[in-house]
């Protein structure tokens, strides 16, 4: 029976734990209304012709004046406020996951190779890294942006901006994937399983990814979802700051920004409403980042 | 221990060229210069001599060496945009950003090392909990959201404080500070939080996270075994050893700060380097782009260097070698 | 007089309430010092820890009597109970290396210490440290007692820490496991000073401990506990040489004698480890070329590391584990090596399985010459012709892999046997012959104890067909009962497959159980290399005779039962 129990330990510390509960729905129902946003929203916003501006600024349903068709409102273009969000909830997700990805995986090659070789391998990819972290995570989205707009002909900056924006997010995260890669493989070199991988003969290639990287992944799926996280609010506020998504395909970030012109002047849902929807994102993501955190690693609890 | 030290200034030395390197790409391949300063009215034949006489025909490395060189002379080219010289435009922002940052730094070490420890060594009270789930929600809200807010709450609602600039200034030599007049702190305390609260959050964990690791060692289960009495052995013992890694993480956060100071800059239009920045990526201005590049990682590994520095005067272990 | 009555120690968790040690009975007088001695998970730490108020989280004691004197330590209050620690009972601990803060200096420590329970000024408090450090053997006390700890070697920070105990002149110390972590020399010299300061200043001692050597030499009464309970107590000679209830036996059978060899362990038998049979294994181990002996040269064998830079202008002074190794170990036979830690003895396993690459030097492995180790090629035969067993069990098996995938590796990739069900009934009957149940092949590592994760290696090393085989420290961390079933088990396979095994050991005891020659190694030279019984009866250099005077032992004339 006990042994059971610590099987599924996990599983027991999620059930008893109701904020880890609360953060794993409200993360679901986000991703799940991201994904399905074209069939379940009302309006795609992309779609210039399925709004209008008579339908402008009109406040959600509790609120006089409101058109009980859109729940939550609509912005100044006529966009309902739901499709908004859920779009916008799509867009960030997607460039978040995508630069994630990017990240990782040059990230923990890097950093597994710097661990097994060592030597001036190591020192190499150091002091790569050590450049990069100079330039902070906003920084360099921004070069990368910059440096994008002053080499791409104008004509095909719009269709590339996801492109650019997930490649700027995703330089600015793999250092952290590479160091604590490194930091762990340099651990599990020392162990014997490994030395004795490595007396058998094997192939480096297989040393480090069939031998060492299922015992690093613990720490790393850590800083995936904190990262995941910090892409999310990194894009989010590129597109702020206008760098990121144009108004006419809003991401989270835009959406807020241009609610932003709105704050004084009293149609508050255009801004709140996005707003909130990103910080319970995030919250939920970072809440199940903790969550992991504390699962691997046991005394903490 | 000077051998740390030299390697050190090695690698500080490296970073600064490598980034150089990639200011200067930055200045040589994207988009032509001599169209940039020119404009379309200009013949061929005066831009091809314009481009003599500015030696870009020459080869990539001496163009290189002649960058560095103007870099370490203080001479940082021509703004494609104000059409001012760069160096001017940046100095003339960079106390408004430096002020900003050592605040927000100082905001977030004042409150979140004491809240780090607290939780750390009351793991299970209530304030702990409320700390924790606040400094949560705290890292999940992008800064640009907070200074929004602030400046819902407190400059539209109440009407407190100000809502953009700097407030009063007064110049001392070639540093114009608004540290010295009411108006200027007032107008200050918004942007400062703004950008402190990310940074609080992070050091709160990053204490509480160390310092738990610390109260969990041997050397700190014998001075209990030995009756030390508790204080000392919470702030004597545990504290210190805390903050000798965390210190190192401080050096780390200050990049933080400057870089996320764009953003604040952006929402309170504080009148700093990353306004500046910010402009010159809308309007491609590379000269101003590529410069900002190299005098934030300079500020960066100078920071990193001093927190090195640092850390062998305070930890025993590095600075003498086994006497036996 | 510390009386311990009845003691009860639980720890909640979410699976039930945990009973740490039930009912534990012990007196020490003063100037006793009293062994307290069981393998892992026995509860005698739980016990010291306990006493002294230090018991980690969230375990508490539920019933039992606790008194020194006439305090009652259960009925004191936390700041009356913090006041007592230090005052007159005091603890240290096993490393002396992580016990003492890194920033602060010996004396910063040591005065506070004396501040916190007298109310001497600073500089009388200075000054009665200084003496304490004289008195333990510190020399230039006046002058090292400025010093940071990490300035101090091994030997040295334990005497501090003892320092550091008794600067308050407790009562009762309880030491857990105060000498495991260094070596046998310096051990020595804790232990003598633990017996003066017993004598001289009538301290009782709790001696933790699970090395039953140490415990022969010191301990006057000692306390066997196994499972959180006390199995015997009495005086050590009694308990040790006579004892009374089967578990002590069956322990004492288990402890490697060093003044004779014997055969074979007495092992009880216990359930769980099955009839060692596995008939298939064993064909395919005898089968094909088998039966040729292998033995290794090594000469003039050198291994030299490139130290650390510490400064700009010199070049890093080399570190030379490994200097002119000359050894030759005899086809089929079992060369034991003997060493202390830092002695190159892990180097030279390394560098014989090409992982170090010595500087100068032969290796020959059988009659051909062994590639040193760049630049040995993956495919080269002694990759699968030797084979080691190492010391942690803990990290030896990848965690992340089944039992099944690490023992069919060896044979899928030195081609052994290309069918999988073959490789799986070959490994299931691998497992049944080192004596363990073939159903292990779904698990993982963490579902074993230490001695079966061995037993495992020992299996996977066997499935690569090797004919040497390198056991590097393998029962170092395994119970002493465990360790007695792991060293029957090598010597039994040695046997059976004709094996020449490299045994490599810090525990001169079971050297001599094991081995036919043994090697003495110290700072990378080769001090002495002789048949064992030419070594262990009449040592020729000076650090085996020492080596072998400081092994802490059973006296001869305690031992009233005999191995058979």
């Amino acid at each position: 029976m006990i042994a059971f129990l610590k099987k599924y330990e996990g599983l027991w510390l999620f059930l008893h734990s109701p904020s880890t509960i609360v953060a794993a729905m409200v993360a679901t129902l986000i991703i799940l209304g991201a994904i399905f946003a074209p069939g379940i929203a009302l309006v795609n916003p992309y779609n210039l012709a399925s709004f209008s501006l008579f339908d402008g600024l009109l406040p959600p349903v509790w609120e006089d004046g409101a058109n009980p068709k859109y729940l939550l409102g609509t912005d100044d273009q006529g966009r309902d406020m739901i499709s908004a969000i859920l779009y916008g909830a799509r867009l960030s997700l997607v460039i978040g996951l995508s630069a994630l990805t990017i990240a990782s995986v040059i990230g923990v090659g890097l950093g597994l190779a710097a661990g097994y070789y060592g030597g001036r391998f190591d020192a190499f990819v150091m002091r790569i890294a050590d450049v990069q972290l100079a330039l902070p995570a906003i920084l360099t989205a921004l070069l990368i942006d910059g440096i994008a707009r002053g080499i791409l002909p104008a004509a095909i900056q719009q269709d590339l901006r996801v492109a650019v924006l997930t490649l700027a997010i995703a330089l600015s995260l793999w250092v952290n994937f590479a160091r604590t890669a490194r930091a762990t493989t340099f651990v599990q070199m020392n162990k014997e399983y490994v030395q004795a991988a490595i007396m058998m003969g094997q192939r480096p290639s297989r040393v480090m990814f069939v031998h060492i990287l299922p015992n690093i992944l613990g720490p790393l799926l850590v800083i995936m979802t904190v990262d995941l996280a910090s892409a999310i609010l990194l894009e989010a506020t590129l597109s702020f700051l206008g760098i990121g998504l144009p108004a006419d395909s809003p991401s989270l970030g835009t959406l807020i920004r241009i609610g932003m012109q709105f704050l004084l002047s009293g149609e508050w849902w255009i801004l709140w409403i996005p707003t909130l929807f990103l910080i319970a994102l995030v919250v939920s993501i970072n809440i199940l980042g903790d969550f992991l955190r504390d699962i691997f690693n046991p005394r903490l609890r | 221990m000077v051998y740390f030290i030299v390697k050190r200034m090695i690698q500080s030395v490296f970073v600064m060229l490598a980034v150089a390197f990639l200011a200067f790409s930055l200045f040589r391949f994207v988009g032509d210069p001599i169209t940039q300063m020119t404009g379309v009215e200009t013949s061929v034949a005066d831009q091809e001599r314009l481009r003599e006489e500015l030696g870009l025909n020459d080869p990539f490395v001496s163009q290189f060496i002649r960058f560095t060189g103007d870099m370490l002379q203080g001479d940082f080219g021509y703004s494609y945009r104000t059409r001012q010289p760069v160096a001017d435009m940046i100095t003339e922002r960079v106390p408004a950003t430096l002020e900003l940052g050592v605040v927000a730094l100082i905001i977030s070490l004042l409150v979140g090392v004491p809240a780090g420890v607290y939780t750390a060594l009351k793991p299970r009270g209530i304030w702990t909990q409320t700390i924790l789930m606040t400094t949560l929600v705290g890292v999940s809200i992008p800064t640009f959201v907070i200074g929004i807010m602030l400046i819902f709450l407190f400059g539209v609602q109440l009407g407190w404080l100000p809502t953009f600039g700097r407030g009063g200034t007064v110049q001392i030599g070639n540093w114009e500070s608004s540290l010295f007049t009411i108006s200027g702190w007032r107008a200050l305390l918004l942007p400062a939080i703004t950008l402190g609260v990310y940074q609080l959050t992070l050091t709160m964990r990053l204490v509480r996270a160390e310092m738990m690791e610390v109260m969990r060692s041997d050397y700190i289960r014998f001075a209990m075994a030995r009756g030390v009495p508790m204080r000392q052995l919470h702030y004597k013992h545990a504290l210190v050893n805390t903050m000798v890694p965390v210190i190192t993480i401080i050096g780390l956060q200050f990049g933080g700060v400057i870089a996320f100071s764009i953003v604040t800059e952006s929402v309170f239009q504080w009148p700093g380097m990353g306004l500046l920045f910010l402009e010159s990526i809308r309007f491609v201005d590379i000269p101003v782009m590529g410069v900002y590049l190299v005098v934030i990682a300079f500020f960066f590994v100078l920071v990193n260097l001093v927190v090195d520095l640092l850390y062998v005067a305070i930890d025993p272990r590095l600075r003498l070698r086994d006497v036996e | 007089m510390l009386t311990i009555k009845d003691l009860t120690v639980k720890f909640p968790s979410r699976f039930g309430d945990f009973s740490a040690i039930k009912g534990v009975d012990m007196t020490i007088k003063p100037g006793e010092i009293h062994g307290l001695v069981g393998e892992s998970g026995a509860g005698k730490s739980t016990v010291g820890a306990a006493v002294i108020g230090l018991l980690q989280a969230p375990g508490y004691v539920t019933k039992g009597i606790l008194t020194l004197g006439d305090t009652d330590l259960r009925k004191l209050t936390p700041a009356q109970a913090h006041e007592v620690r230090g005052d007159r009972i005091s603890m240290i601990f096993q490393d002396p290396q992580t016990s003492l803060n890194p920033l602060m200096t010996i004396e910063d420590q040591l005065v506070e210490t004396i501040q916190a329970h007298s109310d001497a000024s600073k500089t009388v408090a200075r000054r009665r440290a200084v003496d304490l450090l004289e008195d333990i053997g510190i020399q230039n006390a006046s002058q090292r007692i400025k010093a940071y700890p990490h300035q101090f070697s091994g030997g040295m920070r334990q005497r501090v820490v003892i320092a550091l105990a008794i600067c308050t002149d407790p009562e009762v110390i309880i030491a857990d496991e105060p000498t495991t972590a260094l070596d046998v020399a310096v051990q020595s010299q804790v232990l003598d000073l633990i017996q003066q300061l017993a004598k001289e200043r009538q301290i009782a001692f709790m001696l933790i401990t699970h090395d039953i050597g140490v415990i022969a030499q010191v301990a006057d009464r000692v306390t066997v506990m196994r499972k959180g309970r006390v199995v015997e107590t009495g005086d050590t000679a009694q308990v040790l040489g006579a004892p009374k209830h089967p578990y002590t036996r069956a322990l004492m059978d288990a402890v490697p004698p060093l003044d004779q060899k014997i055969d074979r362990f007495r092992v009880p038998a216990v359930g769980d480890t099955a009839v060692m049979q596995g008939d298939t294994a064993e064909r395919w181990l005898l089968e094909g070329q088998q039966h040729c002996l292998t033995g290794l040269t090594l000469e003039n064998l050198t291994v030299t590391f490139a130290g650390p830079r510490t400064s700009l202008f010199r070049k890093p002074s080399p570190f030379v584990a490994l200097k002119d190794v000359a050894l030759n170990i005899r086809p089929g036979s079992i060369m034991g090596l003997v060493g202390e830690s830092g002695s190159g003895k892990s180097t030279l396993a390394k560098a014989i399985t090409g992982l170090v690459t010595p500087t100068c030097g032969t290796m020959t492995l059988g009659d051909t010459a062994l590639p040193f180790g760049k630049s040995r090629s993956r495919y080269h035969p002694s990759r699968q012709l030797v084979q080691m067993v190492f010391q942690d069990p803990y990290s030896s098996l990848n965690p992340r892999h089944r039992i099944g995938d690490i023992l069919t590796e060896p044979l899928w990739f030195y081609g052994f046997v290309k069918d999988p069900a073959k490789r799986k009934s070959l490994v299931a009957s691998m497992l049944s012959l080192v004596g363990m149940q073939p159903d292990a092949i779904t698990k993982y590592p963490h579902q074993f104890s230490g001695g079966q994760r061995q037993r495992i290696a020992v299996a996977r090393a066997l499935l690569a067909r090797p004919r040497f085989l390198i056991c590097d420290e393998p029962t170092s961390a395994l119970d002493v009962s465990i360790q007695a079933e792991i060293l029957n088990l090598l010597k039994e396979l040695q046997a059976k497959f004709g094996l020449t095994i490299l045994f490599i050991s810090h525990n001169l005891a079971v050297v001599r159980q094991m081995a036919d020659d043994t090697a003495v190694l110290c700072n990378g030279k080769i001090e002495e290399v002789n048949t064992t019984e030419a070594v262990y009866e009449s040592p020729q250099a000076e650090y085996t005779k020492s080596l072998l005077a400081q092994t802490p032992v059973m006296p001869k004339s305690w031992r009233q039962w005999a191995h058979d």
